[in-house]
């Protein structure tokens, strides 16, 4: 009897806890959207003062820089916070088009840029604000002697590229094709991080992946520039979004991003000016 | 293909041996109270909604072109091949593991048990990271498997397996061990002292007294395996023919083609549908 009865309330307790999330849950959706309205329409008026919050969906390789510049940005302008959302620019671009509440998109590719301008879901043109080169990530001191992306045809060499769907792997595609080269690799990996995971985890001899990632990454992998690279440089255009909740804070991060200052910062972490 | 449907026949075929307990009670099931049925049958559409959408935005008209492609085929002959093998991997390790639970008390039993359950908590993605630093080229273990006989598991199909058997290994071995409870250890015990070793007991006895719960959780582990995303794309990473399976190509295809995900994850669902109304006669009602 009381065994049941405990059971009966732990039961309760466990339904009430998944109750009170999925409350806080929808909480936090009609909060964010009904708030961020009136602020919206407030702040286009009045642009000398920022306030609320900037949501910024960008492409995993500028997670980095992109988060040094949302702290600058907070500081130049008390009250204001970035939210970040990283991740590959397609993901990205689908969840915009499907209605996901942001201010700013950065792609890594003109391609991914298209799905959100094809819909009309972006304000204006988009501008290209840096571009990136590949690079070929190898173990700490390259002990298979890689020197140019030839070698990586080697066999018994244990390649990973990304996959053809996500920008990393369309750029690696026209680089071997510029040079017609034959690549089989082990892996195509869903994005550009993951690719370069696989060096680190020193489970794949080399990957095809940004200067950007081989920089962030520090020691853990070494990197080796490849002329083909030039042929495949890949461009990030950035973009106001048509619903942004907070269109006047966002024009002033774009801003921020093009700005001198933002391109330093951009250009520290390894990306070619536009 | 044919030896992911063979198995759960198989698996099926043992319950028809088993006790049939739901077709007793059918009288008591008149006049569900309002607070119970309306929150079900919310449930019941909060489950199917979904999969509603997917049937109603399907690009019926482009269907046949997206399936004829022979990625499409390669992809979920790889799911049934690998998703069959997780689960005879699963039997041979689990259902022992489930008995030693069960049957005999040693120091810490409820900490290791807690410890079999951890790959259910676990994201997946852990799981694949953790599983590359134990058995990948510079794992734990891997290195010396490398070393010793030249085995590589990341980038395998065999990979593909132990991704796949170490998330869904957990399923049946809880469902195992909770049928062992349930079972009363008498019959043992009264083959125990009619001479039977206990590992014939084991096999002439409890085997068949369990029968129904290894079925239900080989469909489980079996189900959970065919759909496992996280651990393979990073353990296994992804390659076609080799590695990718059909979770991994509904996720690419989802990037450019959202269509062509669409049309993948119809083929899955039709095939776990197909396997499930195989086993409807015999599991099913016997379940109910």
């Amino acid at each position: 009897m009381t065994r049941t009865a405990r059971r009966t309330r732990r039961t309760l307790q466990v339904a009430g806890a998944g109750a009170a999330a999925l409350l806080a849950l929808s909480a936090c959706s009609s909060s964010s959207d009904s708030s961020a309205k009136p602020d919206s329409s407030a702040s286009a008026k009045d642009t000398s003062k920022l306030s609320g919050t900037v949501t910024v969906f960008a492409a995993a390789s500028l997670k980095e820089s992109f988060t040094t510049l949302g702290k600058e940005f907070e500081k130049a302008h008390p009250g204001t916070k970035v939210t970040f959302s990283f991740g590959g620019s397609d993901t990205l671009a689908a969840s915009i088009t499907g209605g996901a509440p942001a201010d700013v998109f950065a792609a890594a590719s003109p391609k991914t840029m298209a799905i959100v301008t094809d819909k009309s879901d972006a304000l204006g043109t988009p501008a290209t604000f840096v571009r990136n080169q590949l690079e070929i990530a190898t173990l700490p001191g390259n002990p298979d002697k890689v020197t140019s992306l030839k070698d990586l045809t080697k066999s018994g060499l244990k390649v990973v590229l990304c996959d053809k769907t996500v920008p990393c792997g369309a750029a690696a595609q026209k680089a071997l094709d510029a040079s017609s080269l034959k690549l089989t690799p082990v892996s195509y990996e869903q994005d550009v991080k993951s690719a370069l995971t696989k060096v680190e985890l020193k489970e794949a001899d080399a990957a095809v992946v940004y200067k950007t990632d081989v920089k962030a990454a520090g020691d853990k992998v070494e990197g080796v520039e490849f002329p083909e690279s030039a042929k495949a440089i890949n461009a990030y255009p950035i973009a106001l979004l048509k619903d942004a909740p907070n269109a006047a804070a966002a024009k002033a991060f774009i801003e921020l991003v093009k700005s001198a200052e933002g391109q330093k910062v951009l250009t520290a972490a390894g990306f070619l000016k536009p | 293909m044919t030896t992911g449907l063979d198995t759960s026949d198989a698996a099926a075929d043992t319950l028809t041996g088993g006790p049939r307990r739901g077709r007793v009670r059918k009288g008591t099931r008149r006049g569900a109270p309002l607070p119970l049925l309306l929150p079900a049958l919310v449930g019941l559409a909060f489950l199917l909604l979904p999969l509603v959408a997917l049937l109603v935005r399907a690009p019926w008209r482009s269907l046949p072109d997206q399936l004829t492609s022979p990625e499409v085929w390669q992809a979920l002959q790889l799911s049934l091949v690998t998703a069959t093998a997780a689960t005879a991997v699963s039997l041979v390790l689990g259902v022992p593991l489930a008995w030693l639970l069960a049957r005999t008390d040693f120091p810490g039993r409820g900490f290791v048990r807690a410890l079999v359950t951890l790959p259910l908590v676990l994201p997946p993605v852990v799981g694949g990271v953790a599983l590359l630093l134990a058995l990948g080229r510079n794992g734990i273990v891997g290195q010396w498997l490398d070393s010793a006989f030249g085995i590589t598991l990341p980038f395998t199909t065999a990979g593909v397996i132990v991704a796949e058997a170490f998330v869904a290994m957990p399923f049946l071995v809880i469902s195992v061990e909770g049928t062992l409870r349930a079972a009363d250890p008498r019959y043992e015990e009264a083959a125990l002292t009619l001479g039977a070793s206990r590992f014939t007991a084991f096999r002439r006895v409890t085997l068949p007294l369990i029968a129904p719960g290894i079925a239900a959780g080989s469909v489980l582990a079996w189900a959970r395996a065919l759909g496992e995303f996280g651990a393979t794309i990073t353990f296994a990473g992804n390659f076609p023919g080799r590695t990718q399976t059909m979770p991994l190509a509904v996720y690419l295809a989802l990037q450019n083609d959202p269509a062509a995900a669409i049309a993948l994850s119809l083929v899955l669902l039709a095939v776990s549908i197909a396997v499930l109304a195989g086993l409807r006669d015999r599991w099913m009602t016997a379940a109910s």
